[in-house]
């Protein structure tokens, strides 16, 4: 039967999806006969291609993903034998009747992961001696071992927030995902409205942003050094639409358009330096080639040696047309963003770097209309204490607001509920704010004549 | 102005935010001839605000002055007239991003309370979503509504008055995402599966007590959820301030060489610093998350 509604659910060729086992994530694209290295287990995702997102698929040998039957519910033991209390076990290291070795050949058997637990299970001859909870506990942590299942997701923000925290938190300046979310809604980030992005965050906060919007609006990401960095923007997957939304200028001309002496009709000086010198570059190669083997050189024909020539010098044209074609491109972009921060209208400012957030608060802070809300993040605080007096002694800005966030999980199982782990202080800090018009001389004494007059001369003060 | 998109100028007829001081905001119905008291004196609408800017500094007519802002989800929170109990910023942050909403997404919420949720859900969803909200309060699913309407929001939103935990949400099979703020949520999972899109998606319950999560939790793993996970996110601010420390006087140094060196009277190294607030919410509520599998 046809599923109309199913198309985007599925996994298809050359799509970007997030690997999932317990609470490990890894983000990978469908690539044909790709490996995978995943949890100390390789693969190939050749026959996820075409199932539902969301799917378990069981690794079976050869590294072959086969979706997983209706999951066996309840334990692999039914015995419901369990002990009171732990009085009479006995740590003495022989609890476990099968060896190393043992194990290790069941594994080489292909036996699955659920079957091999029965047999720790089996052998082990105290988990009938232990509590219901205790045993609960045994075969979970043997599930997490053993098992060799992989679940496949399309990408999200919180998925991929949760997945760098997880595995990469030195790229994104250790930003946790609650923080993350913080500055979404702080930043009241929503679809048509045009915000300025800073980030060294890999393209994760780029992202997330992308997301909330939608693919309506604009997008800038203000970026240092050579280029814009947006590995974490891939993984979304998002549709090539989203990209027409999205602009980059290089922070380095940020005070050449402010003083309105950014010429962006000219060509980059500094991209046309780097055109010539890799034109030189090309043209002393081929010479020095040349020069290595004067004799070889003499012994082919003049004829043979031309033809090389002009080849040699079309294809080195061909290849300096592409650059050129490639520097208008970046010409156009760059005179494209600078034409969007020109209005210095922008509705959102969203700082998260490993730069010292002061400086690039208090620039890109020229960039905003007033009335809009502006985030920083820093891992530490005294960046933005720093950041916070300035602002104070500078004006133009109301409702600053320094803070973190703590993040807490917990268990809930019937009689075991209880706080899982406290993660604290490791989630960085964040400054918000909204931009407001700079103290000006107002026009006195406004014409009032449409208005009633006021009913009570004196207005009584009320408190709070 | 509109909740969903910005204006630059402030009209007749829009929602305005006044900002009197840190932690002092209020909404103000911008109309023509109208005007409003504050404690720093009168806003005459026509005048001070039809026709500025928003965010502009208004002197009101004691000479004291306030700013005009634009009107947000997280603005309106901190102002918007309470019926309930809120959801204030720091859970609606957490909810937007574990539930997934993003514009598009198709939500449904009970009870809509006051609305604070209600607003921030709109600006994500927006312009191609949809919220489906249900009040079993009638007097409140009225005043709500009233202010979508206000608020420019209306065409993206139905409020229905029911009973989630008897009728559900008054829809099926189009939800990606469920949010549920009631004394029992347990009773409203089988409704809100029905009201979940066939593909799957995401459900969050907010409860105060520990006894409504794990009867949630219950409910959820029967009605076949997946990834549950309960948590709590809690808000520290921190108060810039410089504060000074006095150093101690040790009396004169007996070592320099006979020389009494009189040490300053009152020393003191100052320092900027941050100190928290005497007091702090320690508890809104735990945050249940569960997807929904394709069923």
């Amino acid at each position: 039967m046809a599923d109309n509604g199913d198309e985007e659910y599925r996994i298809q060729q050359g799509d970007y999806v997030v690997l999932k086992r317990g609470d490990i994530f890894k983000a990978v694209q469908i690539v044909p006969k790709k490996k995978i290295i995943f949890e100390k287990q390789w693969f190939f995702l050749d026959n996820a291609v075409g199932n539902l997102y969301s799917t378990t698929f069981e690794i079976s040998s050869g590294g072959i993903l086969q979706p997983q039957k209706l999951k066996e519910t309840g334990n692999p033991s039914d015995l419901k034998e369990a002990g009171t209390d732990n009085r009479n076990i006995v740590d003495d290291g022989k609890s476990q009747k099968l060896t190393r070795d043992d194990i290790e050949t069941l594994k080489e058997q292909g036996l699955k992961g659920q079957e091999i637990i029965q047999q720790l299970i089996e052998n082990s001859s105290t988990f009938r001696d232990k509590t219901e909870y205790a045993q609960d506990k045994y075969i979970k942590k043997k599930k997490k071992k053993y098992e060799n299942t992989v679940t496949i997701l399309k990408p999200s923000c919180r998925i991929l927030a949760m997945m760098y925290h997880g595995r990469e938190p030195g790229k994104i300046c250790h930003l946790r995902y609650d923080t993350l979310a913080q500055m979404l809604t702080l930043a009241n980030i929503h679809a048509h409205s045009k915000v300025l992005v800073f980030e060294t965050c890999a393209g994760l906060v780029l992202g997330s942003i992308m997301e909330r919007m939608g693919g309506y609006g604009s997008v800038i990401q203000m970026y240092p050094g050579g280029g814009p960095v947006r590995a974490g923007v891939e993984s979304f997957g998002f549709p090539a639409h989203f990209h027409d939304t999205l602009h980059e200028f290089p922070i380095c001309h940020v005070n050449a358009l402010l003083a309105g002496e950014l010429d962006t009709t000219a060509k980059d000086p500094t991209a046309e330096e780097k055109l010539n010198l890799a034109a030189d570059e090309e043209q002393i190669q081929p010479e020095a080639e040349q020069q290595g083997s004067p004799e070889e050189q003499n012994m082919e024909t003049n004829a043979a040696q031309d033809q090389e020539k002009i080849e040699k010098e079309k294809r080195r044209e061909a290849k300096a047309q592409e650059r050129k074609v490639k520097l208008e491109e970046k010409r156009k972009k760059l005179a494209a963003a600078a034409a969007l921060l020109e209005g210095r209208n922008a509705d959102g400012l969203v700082i998260a770097s490993r730069f010292h957030p002061c400086p690039v608060l208090m620039t890109l802070l020229k960039f905003l209309a007033p009335s809009r809300p502006f985030v920083v993040y820093s891992q530490y605080k005294e960046t933005l204490i720093e950041c916070y007096t300035k602002l104070k002694e500078q004006g133009g800005t109301v409702n600053l607001r320094l803070s973190d966030t703590w993040l807490r999980h917990y268990q809930v199982l019937p009689n075991r509920t209880h706080p899982v782990l406290l993660m604290s202080g490791g989630g960085g800090y964040l400054l918000s704010g909204t931009t407001v018009a700079m103290d000006q001389s107002k026009p006195a004494a406004s014409q009032r004549s449409e208005e009633p007059a006021p009913k009570r001369q004196k207005v009584k003060d009320t408190e709070g | 102005m509109s909740f969903v998109e910005y204006s630059d100028c402030i009209q007749d007829g829009d929602v305005a935010i006044v900002y009197l001081s840190h932690n002092s905001v209020m909404p103000v119905k911008v109309q023509q001839g109208a005007q409003t008291q504050t404690r720093y004196g009168v806003i005459r609408h026509s005048t001070d605000l039809i026709g500025q800017p928003y965010g502009s500094k208004v002197t009101c007519s004691k000479g004291g002055w306030v700013y005009v802002l634009h009107p947000t989800p997280e603005l309106w929170t901190v102002a918007l007239p309470h019926r309930t109990q809120i959801l204030y910023t720091t859970d609606i942050a957490t909810i937007t991003m574990m539930l997934e909403l993003k514009p598009g997404s198709i939500v449904c919420e009970s009870g809509t309370g006051s609305g604070s949720l209600s607003h921030a859900i709109l600006r994500t969803i927006a312009p191609t979503g949809h919220l489906h909200t249900v009040e079993f309060h009638q007097q409140r699913a009225e005043k709500v509504q009233e202010e979508f309407a206000e608020h420019r929001v209306d065409h993206l939103v139905t409020v229905r008055n029911q009973d989630v935990c008897k009728d559900g949400f008054g829809v099926t099979g189009v939800a990606d995402a469920i949010f549920l703020d009631i004394p029992s949520p347990w009773e409203a999972v089988g409704h809100a599966k029905a009201a979940m899109k066939r593909q799957g998606g995401r459900l969050c319950s907010f409860s105060p007590c520990i006894e409504q999560v794990q009867r949630t939790c219950q409910a959820l793993v029967d009605q076949g959820f997946e990834e549950i996970n309960t948590l709590e996110v809690l808000l520290r601010i921190h108060d810039v301030r410089t504060v000074s420390l006095p150093l101690p006087d040790f009396g004169p140094d007996c070592r320099s060489d006979g020389v009494e060196e009189t040490s300053p009277n009152y020393a003191a190294v100052s320092l900027k610093t941050t100190t928290p607030p005497r007091e702090i919410p320690g508890h809104t509520g735990y945050l249940t998350f569960a997807t929904k599998p394709r069923t």
